[in-house]
């Protein structure tokens, strides 16, 4: 178990980034001044022996995904694995085509970089989600052309934890010829992944995400059936096939690794834990709470990620109200330029949903005490918050809040 | 986003929270702000000879914007028609300490304040 700083809130962000889990921590700290060598230093023990730790991390990152060792390349973590998949894939390919296919939900990461590619003179189709988050398989085949390199979707959504049909995407994806890259940085040990039975090429892989440490990820790469080939980004000394030059961290990869191992052996078990967690806030916040909205769906998401909207409270307000809980909000009217959750806002959910919505993350150190807790907060908070709204007491009027005149023009928004 | 002292004071115990009869002819309501824009003021006034007797409000938006509303009742509160016209949102500003992001919030209740008046003013038919 963690111990919590009193001071400190109660931790409900595991989407975010996770604690280092200190097994983990204790693998790794031999690797910063006992074992320090460079991972490519042939000529002595120092090297030898942090080649054999990385091998070690490789093949334990690979196990998690059915993949081979040699198939891993590590990096910085998702971002830079998305980037390279993107980018890389995009320029090896560019005789074959021009066009690749992404998701309205993706991270930043992966659609910043696709609007990038755009701007470099590529194709780009983002298709849409339908209410549960989840892509329709058919608008999917309808998109390629015979023009197609890559189609990009995430694994699990990180605001809403909407998991995606990986096995039929990377099927479509297979019998067109077209090259399937996921971002799994929220889906790599908390569901099960299998790069050969879901036909993915290319996977995106963070570190702190799982238990790991930050500043850590891998992509794996497909070698073989078919062989999927990348420009590098970063070029040098040639590391990591070529495809990612620079010295191996090999701390961060032992912990990385370990991390990974531990996800193996215990994400079923560490599953069920979560998801009665889960039903237990669901549930009692339902029943002590109205209007209480699941952004995602109970069927289609992972066990640690409960996304809920309370109608008629703002967001920011909920968060300041809840303070003692440390917890991601979609709303963002922090500044004068309001946005509000675009996973959101694709997923159909109108701007007043949009802007109320909570995401509570629940992981391995979440105990029992702190749910309870937080579920008690999240009552009290919201009840004084609705005592304080004017849309609030219209509902509770019987009043049809779309039939009034709202006079959006004021300052700032 | 780290708020001053005072907006949590106000936030964590709003002053003059709650609904005055809108049917009133002595009560102006001014409702302004919008669901989608994330944040939404409804404020009122009870008038007695030209002088703000009473003020409630309730407020659907960020810390900021409910602190805006509960100073503003409270600046109102006993002044002339003409006086509480007058108040500027950067009164609230500078009383609340608000990040320049923040501003639109104070704006927002100084909005409230002049729809209050002008509902008042249009009930006593002038
Ligand atoms: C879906 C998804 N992709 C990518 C990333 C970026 O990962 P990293 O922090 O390892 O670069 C994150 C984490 O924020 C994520 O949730
Ligand atoms: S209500 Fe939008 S930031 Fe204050």
């Amino acid at each position: 178990m963690l111990n919590r700083r009193p001071d400190m809130p109660i931790y409900m962000d595991y989407q975010a980034t996770t604690p280092v889990d200190p097994r983990v921590v204790e693998k790794m700290m031999p690797f910063f001044s006992e074992i320090f060598g460079n991972a490519a230093s042939r000529t002595h023990a120092y090297g030898w022996e942090s080649e054999k730790a990385v091998e070690e991390a490789r093949t334990h990152v690979a196990e998690l995904i059915n993949a081979d060792a040699k198939d891993i390349i590590f990096t910085s973590g998702a971002t830079e694995s998305n980037n390279l998949a993107l980018k890389g894939a995009m320029d090896f390919y560019k005789d074959k085509g021009d066009h690749l296919i992404t998701v309205a939900t993706e991270h930043k990461c992966v659609i910043d970089t696709a609007r990038y590619l755009k701007q470099q003179g590529k194709k780009l189709t983002v298709l849409p989600v339908q209410e549960d988050g989840t892509i329709d398989l058919e608008e999917l085949k309808n998109s390629i052309t015979d023009q197609t390199v890559l189609v990009s979707v995430m694994g699990v959504n990180n605001e809403t934890g909407t998991v995606q049909d990986l096995k039929a995407i990377g099927q479509i994806c297979r019998e067109r010829g077209v090259i399937f890259h996921t971002d799994a940085a929220q889906a790599y040990g908390k569901v099960e992944l299998d790069v050969e039975d879901m036909n993915i090429d290319l996977m995106s892989i963070s570190g702190h995400k799982i238990y790991g440490p930050k500043g850590i990820g891998a992509l794996y790469v497909r070698r073989r059936k078919p062989r999927v080939r990348l420009t590098p980004l970063i070029h040098g000394g040639g590391q990591e096939r070529g495809m990612r030059s620079g010295t191996l961290s090999t701390p961060l990869i032992v912990g990385f690794g370990e991390a990974a191992r531990i996800a193996k052996e215990e994400m079923h078990e560490e599953a069920k834990k979560l998801i009665e967690f889960k039903s237990y806030m669901f549930n009692r916040l339902n029943k002590e709470l109205e209007e209480v909205y699941l952004n995602g769906s109970l069927e289609h998401g992972i066990p640690g990620n409960l996304n809920l909207s309370f109608a008629h409270i703002e967001g920011e307000s909920l968060m300041m109200a809840i303070k003692g809980l440390a917890v991601s909000s979609g709303s963002a009217c922090t500044s004068a330029s309001l946005e509000s959750s675009y996973v959101l806002l694709a997923m159909g959910k109108g701007d007043e949903l949009a802007h109320t919505s909570i995401r509570f993350g629940i992981g391995r150190f979440t105990t029992k005490e702190e749910i309870e807790e937080a579920t008690d907060t999240v009552i009290r908070e919201v009840n004084r918050l609705r005592d304080l709204s004017p849309l609030w007491e219209m509902f509770k009027e019987g009043i049809d809040l779309s039939t009034i005149e709202w006079n959006d023009e004021h300052g700032g928004h | 986003m780290a708020y001053s002292d005072k907006v949590i004071d106000h936030y964590e115990n709003p002053r003059n929270v709650g609904t005055l009869n809108k049917e009133s002819e002595n009560v102006g309501t001014g409702l302004v702000g919008a669901p989608a824009c994330g944040d939404v003021m409804r404020l009122q006034i009870e008038v007695k000879d030209d002088k703000i007797v009473d003020a409630k409000f309730k407020t659907f938006g960020c810390g900021s914007a409910i602190a805006s509303s509960s100073l503003a009742t409270e600046m109102i509160k006993g002044k002339t028609l003409d006086e509480a016209r007058e108040l500027k949102n950067m009164e609230i500003v500078e009383e609340l300490a608000l990040p320049p992001v923040k501003i639109h919030c104070s704006i927002l209740a100084e909005e409230a304040i002049k729809s209050a008046i002008e509902d008042y003013k249009s009930k006593q038919g002038k």
